[in-house]
């Protein structure tokens, strides 16, 4: 796959933006002085979106005020498969470049991922008790999000099992490979088993079945999750890569700086 | 507005209850989301700030990888 | 990767060579291999008497209760899998071989499949007629066995590879690969549940193969890069 890549002809400016992408320094610098800014417009974004869906969307005419939990539940469940899938890319150019950024990327989407799957399970849950009755069903999408938890967290217990650092990105990366060939499969496999649930609400390929009162709201949080996601992640990320390169001159020169 | 007043907006249509715990939940897991690495970070400084602070008081160079990546 | 050398042993001789070896080792400590198979035993005869004895009530779970046992036998087989091969180097030297480690990873994963999950396959059929399983399911719950139990191996394989050079390294294991074993259960147990009740099994045994040929395939690769890691940091 390197062979390939190495032998694509990429625009110079490309190329160079990729190699200095792997550098940690360059994105702890580069990055800081975005984060205020995407971190208000996720909360202009969120703030817009939730009192809309809370306050002015109309209830639904069959789950009434509760299905404004959706506006919550979709992001969160959207962040959680799109969580995994981020880590499994972080895997393969960490395999492939050998490319330390995209392990400290890995090492912060984990648990930042399985926040959200958490969320989307208890909102879910929560959704349940008006809608089915009880607060938990063995529907084929609440299956397959419990699932992706599970692996999410086998995905943070191996990093934590393993002491070296480099050799627990590598472990994981491959374990993060194996598992997002398995989520379609999953899915799959279990949607096939339950055939007892509703429709995916936000397709890409047809319209929503919503009117767009209801469904611009929770685009705005869906886009605002999105940035939020991006804020904690690039936070995350500018952490670990402070304490793993503890070492160097560069980090301490930021905390003399920091001292000052 | 969809509703009329304070107190039917905060019922919800009867599944008040649901609703704000949903929102309650993620209001909790986000802002956790959020201040971890500040909180992580903050006392990484804070850690560092005493080792360099112990190094300068004993006049020592404070040692760094030479062979670290610089770029 | 360097040329194989002229004294280098050939592909065929060195999976035949790594094959024959494991089996031998697996032979010569009959209580590891009876193992896996008395817990597979044990587990099912729990089920009459934690759940229920009545004929009409085991017929109805035996599918389930056969592959949920199977799964755990072989998650029990597991966590020894490279453990020895690593404590006597054995790993290292197959690591460092010139040679792709593809080969003998297929061959370690068949000599362990041909000790767990074939006789657990072989013994299905007897242990199915103790719980009143369906005749007529009979043979789809072999044939889903003999097809998702080298995928469980396989994807087992893998979690023990990544975690062989740790010391928790039990639960840590189990917690890898169950929800990986997911759709292979789901599919066994649909098998032998659509013939059970008369139905066309084809379906989900024309998906295990599909899966099994798949990861038969694939998965080696990601075990043999999960060794590589344990050996060259561990």
């Amino acid at each position: 796959m390197k062979y390939i890549f190495d032998r694509l002809r990429w625009p110079d400016g490309l190329r160079r933006l990729w190699h200095r992408m792997g550098s940690p320094r360059w994105f702890y610098e580069t990055t800081g002085p975005w984060v205020p800014w995407l971190a208000a417009a996720a909360a202009l974004l969120i703030g817009v979106g939730t009192v809309w869906g809370l306050a002015y969307a109309p209830p639904d005419y069959l789950q009434g005020d509760s299905f404004r939990i959706i506006y919550i539940h979709v992001p969160a469940a959207y962040l959680a498969q799109a969580g995994y899938i981020l880590m499994a890319i972080c895997g393969v150019v960490l395999l492939v470049w050998r490319m330390k950024l995209a392990d400290m990327v890995m090492a912060t989407v984990a648990p930042i991922g399985a926040a959200f799957t958490f969320l989307a399970l208890a909102t879910g849950s929560i959704w349940g008790k008006p809608t089915w009755g009880t607060y938990w069903i063995w529907d084929a999408r609440i299956t397959s999000v419990l699932i992706l938890l599970f692996l999410y967290l086998g995905i943070m217990g191996l990093r934590r099992a393993i002491e070296r650092p480099e050799a627990a990105g590598r472990a994981c990366a491959i374990l993060a490979i194996v598992g997002v060939i398995n989520i379609p499969i999953i899915k799959y496999s279990v949607d096939w088993w339950m055939t007892l649930h509703q429709p995916a609400t936000f397709s890409v390929t047809s319209a929503p079945a919503m009117p767009p009162i209801m469904w611009l709201p929770l685009l705005l949080n869906v886009l605002g999750f999105n940035l939020l996601f991006a804020v904690s992640v690039i936070q995350g990320t500018r952490t670990e890569v402070l304490l793993r390169e503890r070492r160097t001159r560069w980090v301490t020169d930021l905390c003399r700086q920091e001292r000052a | 507005m969809n509703f009329d007043s304070f107190g039917e907006f905060l019922a919800m249509g009867g599944h008040g209850f649901y609703v704000w715990w949903s929102y309650l939940l993620t209001a909790v897991v986000v802002s956790w989301i959020l201040v971890w690495p500040l909180w992580r970070r903050r006392r990484f400084f804070e850690e560092q700030r005493g080792r360099l602070r112990r190094a300068d008081a004993l006049g020592q160079q404070t040692e760094v990888e030479s062979n670290a990546p610089e770029t | 990767m360097t040329a194989p050398l002229a004294s280098e042993p050939s592909l065929w001789v060195l999976f035949r060579g790594q094959l024959r070896r494991d089996l031998k080792l697996a032979f010569g400590q009959p209580s590891e291999l009876a193992n896996p198979l008395a817990f597979f035993v044990v587990v099912i005869t729990l089920f009459p008497l934690g759940v229920s004895p009545e004929p009409g009530v085991l017929s109805g779970m035996a599918p389930g209760v056969l592959w949920i046992a199977a799964l755990l036998a072989t998650l029990l087989g597991l966590e020894a899998l490279f453990r020895r091969d690593r404590d006597d180097g054995t790993l290292e030297q197959m690591v460092l071989r010139a040679q792709p480690l593809y080969l003998p990873v297929v061959a370690r994963m068949l000599a362990h499949w041909m000790v767990t999950g074939l006789p657990l396959t072989l013994l299905a059929p007897l242990l199915g007629g103790m719980l009143n399983l369906a005749p007529e399911a009979r043979l789809p719950l072999m044939l889903g066995l003999a097809l998702g139990t080298p995928v469980l191996v396989l994807l087992g394989g893998v979690g023990a590879a990544l975690t062989v050079g740790l010391r928790t390294g039990g639960v840590l294991l189990a917690l890898l690969v169950l929800p990986l074993f997911v759709p292979v259960l789901i599919l066994g147990v649909s098998a032998a549940e659509l013939a059970s009740s008369g139905l066309d099994p084809a379906g989900p045994l024309l998906w295990l193969a599909a899966g099994a040929s798949f990861a038969i395939t694939a998965v080696p690769f990601a075990i043999a890069a999960a060794l590589r890691i344990g050996v060259e940091t561990g």
